[in-house]
This record gives structure tokens, sequence and C-alpha cells, in this order.
């Protein structure tokens, strides 16, 4: 259950995450703001180079220096003692803490964060004794239980595996163990099932929705899967260009999308229920001409105008805001009033 | 209906695996285990299931790349597994393959009026002369300019390079053409693109199509039936409509469900299924989804469940599907 009466955990605001590199500036995160409280999913949503891990990794303060900066924003988290840090200027030593405790992280290739020379219930257990000042054989203990919680069957023996040993979706199982072995207030998702089978997903899935229930944890979601989206968010933020051009609650945005880039995805997902029939009678598929804009070289105005099929002169001209249209529900587009539907 | 332009019976390809001291193999993977299936002239017809589910084998196997263990395959009514190599180079033309990895699949050193000539040359179909025009020709039906002739493949986006590797496909007019995996790999907004450019190739060319996913939503979107299997084996096979409204095999079912749907009013319970796919190499005695299968009884260990027909066109692997 989300709390509504809950003040957020996460409040980002006007972030900006640029990249300096041989090949010139990459704005990759541009003015991004969002929150999330707890109990809540919060989705971001959008295609490839949009901004999402860039987003991710700024929270977790793992942008690597000195190429990556972040340039200008803040990051409010709100910790287990109630007090609001900005993340942004934190030091070293409080990320420290933070990670792995207060603030975990899961991403989509499991194999890049599990250490493939220990055993798995090893790695847990030391993220757990580091933490919550546990015994060696209690953190031990503990790592079997959080295995168990995951749906590891045997999980005493299974705990002495090493990573290479499992398949992709117990070792998505156990980076989730580890995430949650210290109860996070926030869980960072970053495409966690997208190297999945479907059936292997609806298993994690279902996990992530019943620790969420019982721990009460907010979640970040970061996913390019618009079904996954709808099937998990309370709230969803869809980025373009490093931008956020709509955002808002999950049944407002995916039942009426206002910005036509939210409108051409949801169009472009085989199964979606915006599909066409042509002259032909074949179901077709919304495709968006062209492609996703090189974050070298955005355009002054709008970056989605060059796909964009009611664009105008105005649109080009200079950046829309992020507007609001309802209490919770921003777009950013000149013409939504006048496009909607 | 006329004769099917493809029919595959009891295709099994097996892989030997690991080796003992005397080099031997101990063991095989049991990649695709006898399937039987047909594609009608100018059908559209999805093969989905599971990573190792052997997709890509039926596909390869069928066009010869890999070595079925046993079974045929006849195209236009010639069994081709049994010709020799140079008998099957004219039907090796009619037969294209589109691949998933749009990166991979292009060689990164020629430029693209290479890349589209090289099937030209193999097979010989054109005088020098016209290959020019005919790359022209076959870039403007996948959307690109001739300008592209004299660019190389890392110029080019994921999905224009996917158009690359079809119109490279379409180069030798091929009636039949086997996708592995084409608009994975691909942005939501450029497989929507991908897609529609299949949807009218195929309806212009009146091309014949074995289309290879792990996508239940994107074969549902653009195939007229669909061959699911499941650890080298077909489970259940319908025309499209019939498939997505009335699932009879408890894998289909579950598939199914397991798809996240964009349809907010959808958010409905779904059948998780337990555990993980078994290991190829040992794959369960019976029903091989025995291991996972919310149905399963005894007789589901003792009994290979074969492909029987439930009700026209539409057949399922299960031994129960009467019951359930
Ligand atoms: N370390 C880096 N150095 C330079 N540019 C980077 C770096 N990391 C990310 N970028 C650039 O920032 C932009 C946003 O990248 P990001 O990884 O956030 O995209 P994404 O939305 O997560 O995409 P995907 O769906 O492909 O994971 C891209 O243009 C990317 O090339
Ligand atoms: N050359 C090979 N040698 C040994 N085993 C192989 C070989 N090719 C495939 N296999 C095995 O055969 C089985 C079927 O593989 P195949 O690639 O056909 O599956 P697929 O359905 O295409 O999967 P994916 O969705 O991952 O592409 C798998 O267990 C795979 O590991
Ligand atoms: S601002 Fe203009 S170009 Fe941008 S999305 Fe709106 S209508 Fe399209
Ligand atoms: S044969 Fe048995 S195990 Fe196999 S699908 Fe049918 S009920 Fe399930
Ligand atoms: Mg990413
Ligand atoms: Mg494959």
């Amino acid at each position: 259950m989300i709390r509504i009466e809950a003040p957020p955990v996460l409040e980002v605001r006007d972030l900006q995450t640029w990249f300096d590199t041989e090949r010139g500036l990459v704005r990759s995160v541009d003015g991004v703001s969002f929150s999330a409280r707890p109990g809540e999913t919060v989705a971001i949503v959008g295609e490839s180079g949009s901004g999402k891990s860039v987003t991710s990794l700024s929270v977790m303060r793992l942008i690597a220096a000195p190429a990556g900066k972040i340039m200008g924003g803040s990051i409010l988290f709100r910790g287990r003692d109630g007090g609001l840090r900005d993340l942004v200027t934190a030091d070293a030593a409080t990320m420290r803490t933070l990670r792995g405790n207060e603030i975990s992280m899961i991403f989509q290739e499991p194999m890049t964060s599990l250490n493939p020379v220990y055993p798995v219930g090893d790695q847990i257990a030391e993220a757990i004794a580091l933490h919550r000042n546990l015994g060696r054989k209690q953190a031990w203990a503990e790592a079997v239980r959080m295995l168990e919680l995951v749906g590891i069957p045997a999980s005493a023996t299974r705990a002495k595996d090493y990573p290479h040993q499992m398949s992709g979706g117990m070792r998505q199982r156990v980076m989730i163990a580890m995430a949650l072995a210290c109860r996070p207030l926030l869980l960072i998702a970053d495409e966690p099932t997208t190297a999945l089978d479907v059936t292997i997903q609806a298993q994690i899935l279902e996990l992530m929705r019943q620790a969420q229930r019982e721990m009460g944890m907010a979640i970040l979601f970061i996913t390019h899967n618009l079904g996954v989206v709808a099937e998990m968010a309370d709230r969803v933020v869809v980025m373009y260009g490093g931008r956020v051009v709509e955002s808002g609650p999950i049944d407002q945005v995916f039942r009426t999308p206002l910005h036509p880039y939210t409108r051409g995805l949801m169009a472009s997902v085989p199964g979606s229920p915006f599909r066409f029939r042509d002259a032909r009678g074949r179901l077709r598929l919304q495709a968006i001409p062209g492609n996703v804009p090189d974050p070298r070289h955005l355009p002054p105005g709008c970056a989605f105008a060059s796909r964009c099929a009611d664009a105008t002169d105005a649109c080009t001209a200079a950046m829309p805001v992020l507007e609001a249209v309802a209490a919770d529900h921003q777009v950013r587009c000149l013409r939504w009033k006048e496009l909607l539907p | 209906m006329n004769a099917p332009l493809l029919d595959v019976r009891d295709l099994t390809t097996t892989f030997p695996v690991g080796s003992n001291l005397l080099g031997r193999p101990k063991a095989k993977v049991h990649a695709v285990d006898q399937v039987s299936f047909s594609v009608a002239r100018g059908e559209m017809v999805g093969l989905v299931g599971e990573s190792g589910s052997g997709k890509t084998t039926v596909g390869r196997s069928i066009l010869r790349l890999t070595q079925p263990t046993s079974g045929a395959v006849s195209f236009d009514g010639t069994d081709i597994l049994s010709l020799k190599p140079s008998a099957f180079q004219a039907y090796r033309r009619r037969m294209q393959l589109i691949f998933q990895d749009p990166f991979a699949s292009l060689d990164p050193r020629k430029n693209i009026e290479g890349i589209i000539a090289e099937p030209l040359s193999i097979h010989r179909l054109l005088p020098r002369a016209q290959w020019r025009d005919r790359i022209a020709e076959l870039l403007g039906m996948v959307g690109l300019t001739p300008e592209a002739m004299k660019r190389y493949p890392h110029e080019f986006s994921g999905g224009q390079r996917q158009r690359i590797g079809i119109a490279r496909a379409l180069a030798v007019k091929p009636d039949f053409i086997v996708a592995d995996e084409p608009v994975s790999a691909l942005d939501v907004s450029i497989q929507a693109q991908v897609l529609n450019l299949l949807q009218d190739l195929q309806a212009d060319l009146g091309l014949t199509m074995l289309f290879i996913s792990h996508d239940l939503a994107v074969v549902e979107h653009a195939c007229d039936r669909i061959v699911v299997m499941y650890m080298g084996r077909i489970m259940e096979t319908a025309n499209t409509a019939d498939l997505y409204a009335n699932p009879r095999h408890p894998y289909t079912r579950a598939l199914l469900s397991a798809v996240p749907s964009l349809d907010l009013d959808r958010r409905r319970e779904k059948i998780i299924l337990k555990g993980d796919i078994p290991s190829p190499i040992n794959p369960p005695s019976g029903c091989v989804f025995r291991t996972r299968c919310p149905h399963a009884t005894e007789i589901c260990a003792r009994e290979r469940p074969v492909l029987a027909e439930a009700s026209p066109g539409h057949a399922v692997a299960c031994l129960r599907a009467g019951e359930i």
C-alpha cells in the first residue's frame, strides 16, 4: 500500500547530469524531477539513450567522474532517522552507509554485480554483516532466510553455490535477496527482468510486488517495456532525450496519454489497444517515423519535433515547459490542449 | 488449400556436448525433438518459445545451416535434406534468413552496396551491370535512399541496419524467409517500423515467412498461425486468433498470462509457473513440461504426449487436454 500521508522518500528536483565526451557534451539528464513515496512504485520509461540509467545512477551517486558530473538540481532522500539529505552534496562516507542499506539497486545483468569467485550466500551475508551489525553466523543464517524468501528452493544448500552454477532467473533472485537484505527504504531496479524469459519475468515481478507489500519500500522501476510499466507502476515518468515529457499516475497517463510521444509509444507496442486497421483490414502499429535523436545534438525546441506529426514552427523555436494538466499529471508539449482527443 | 510450400516432418536435431577421455561426446542436447509443421504459400507462421526452446535450431536446420539428426524437410515438394550440396544451392537462393542482431550480421568492412551485392554474386542471378539498379531498388523497398550504398554499417542506427539486412535477404528474390527475432534488438518505436515493413513486403511480394520470436505480442500482431515450442518440442499450434482466444495447452496458457499487458483493465491474476526450465541434456520423461505444469499427474511422467488435433487446425500435445 502507498502511504499517501507519508512524505516522499525520494524527491528529485531539476536534476542535470552531463558527460563531457570526446565527441561533445552529452546532456544525458537535463532537468528531471519526480518523487516517490513509501510503498509506491514509480516507473521511468523511455527508449534507449533517453537517460533512464543515468537518472538512477545519479541517485546512487555512481556517475563516473571526471567525464560524468551532476551539474545541478537536488536529490532529497529521507533516511531511516527521518532526516532529509541532499544526495547531490552528500559526502562519500554518507553514500557508503546508505548504499546497499537504505537505498539498494538491482541491475539487468546480475553477473555484473555478483562476485563470480564467492558463493552467493557469502556475498549476501557480507552485505548484512556490514550494515546490520550481526556476527558471521547470524549473518549467514539471515542470508539463507533471504534466499528462501525470494523463492530459492533448498536455500541452505544453494547458498553455497557460485553465481555461474545458477540460471539467469535464480541469479536475479539472489540479487533481489541481496538488495532486500537490509530492508531498504528505496529499491532502484534498472531493467531487472529485461534479460529474462517471460515466465521467469512474471515470477520476478510477483516477487518484487510481494516484497514491497511486506517491507513497504518505494521502488524506482526503470524499463523500456510499457507492458511491465502497466503491471507494476503507480506512477510513470516518460523520458525522451534526457527530459521528462510526461509524468503522472498510471491510470491517467496510460488511459489518456497527452504527449504525442507517449501516444506514439503506446500505439507502437504490438498488442496495444491503440492499434488500428488499415484499408486491407490488417492490424497496424502506429510507427513513430525517424530515429531517437542524438543527445549531443539536440534541437533547440521540442526534442521530439522532428518525429512529431503535430509539430509546428513554434515547436522548434523554444523548449516547451513541463506544464501541470492536473494535480499530479504533467506534460511537456506546446499543443497538448489543442490535441486533446 | 494448395500444397504447403514448406513441410517439416519429425525434425530432430541433437548436439553433442562435453567429451570423455577418448574425445567422444558424453551427452547430447535435444535441441529439436520430433517437430512437425507446415507453412502454406503466402503464410506468415510464428515460432514462439522461451530461450533455449529450439527455435533458432529449427530455422537453421530447415536452411541446412545445421545438420539435423533425423526427419524430413520438404520445400515446394522436394525433400531438400537429401539433396547434394550442388543441387541444394538453387533452393538456398529461394530460402533466405534475416538475423536478430543487426550489429553482428553485417560485415563492418564492406559498404552497403558490397553487402547487398554479395548474395547477387553468389547466386549469379543478374548481370553485373544491373546490380547497382537492383540495389537501389532494394534500398527503396526497405525505406532507405540510394545514397546509403556508399556508407558503412556503423553509420546506421539499429533499425536502419535491420532494413539493410532485409534488403540483403530480398536481393535474390526468395519465396521463403526465416526471420529469426528480426525486431528483438530494436526500440519499440523502431520495432513498429520494421514490423510494418515486413508486413508490407510480405503482402506485396507474396512472401512466405517463418517468423521466430520469444515475444508473444509480436507474433500475435504479425503472424497468421503460431507454433508454440518448449524444450525442443511443439506444445500447441493453431491460427493466431484461435490460439490467443482459446489456448488449450497448460504451457501456452501460462505463457500468455505471463505477457505484461498495456491494457490496465487486464491487469489480472497470473498463472505463475514454478521453477526453471529443466536441462535439455536430461529432459524430463514423458511430457517435458510436467516439472512446471500445474496439472501434471503421474501419467505425465510415463507417457509422451503426441501433437493431436483438438479442433480443425488446432493441435495440442497434452495428455490431459480433454479434461482441463
Ligand atoms: N559514461 C558515459 N559516458 C558518456 N555518455 C554516456 C555515459 N553514460 C551514458 N551516456 C549517454 O547518456 C545518454 C543516456 O544514457 P542512459 O544509459 O541513461 O540511457 P537509458 O535510457 O538507460 O538507455 P537504455 O534503454 O539503452 O539502457 C546516452 O546518450 C548515453 O550515450
Ligand atoms: N551449436 C550448438 N551446440 C550445442 N548446443 C546447442 C547448439 N546450438 C544450440 N544448442 C542448444 O540447443 C538448445 C536450443 O537452442 P536454440 O538456440 O535453438 O534455442 P532458441 O529457442 O533459439 O533460444 P533463444 O530464444 O535463446 O534464441 C539450447 O539448449 C541450446 O543451448
Ligand atoms: S511541442 Fe510540438 S513537436 Fe513537441 S510534442 Fe508537442 S506538438 Fe509535437
Ligand atoms: S501432459 Fe501432463 S504435464 Fe504435460 S501439459 Fe498435459 S497435463 Fe501438463
Ligand atoms: Mg539503461
Ligand atoms: Mg534463437
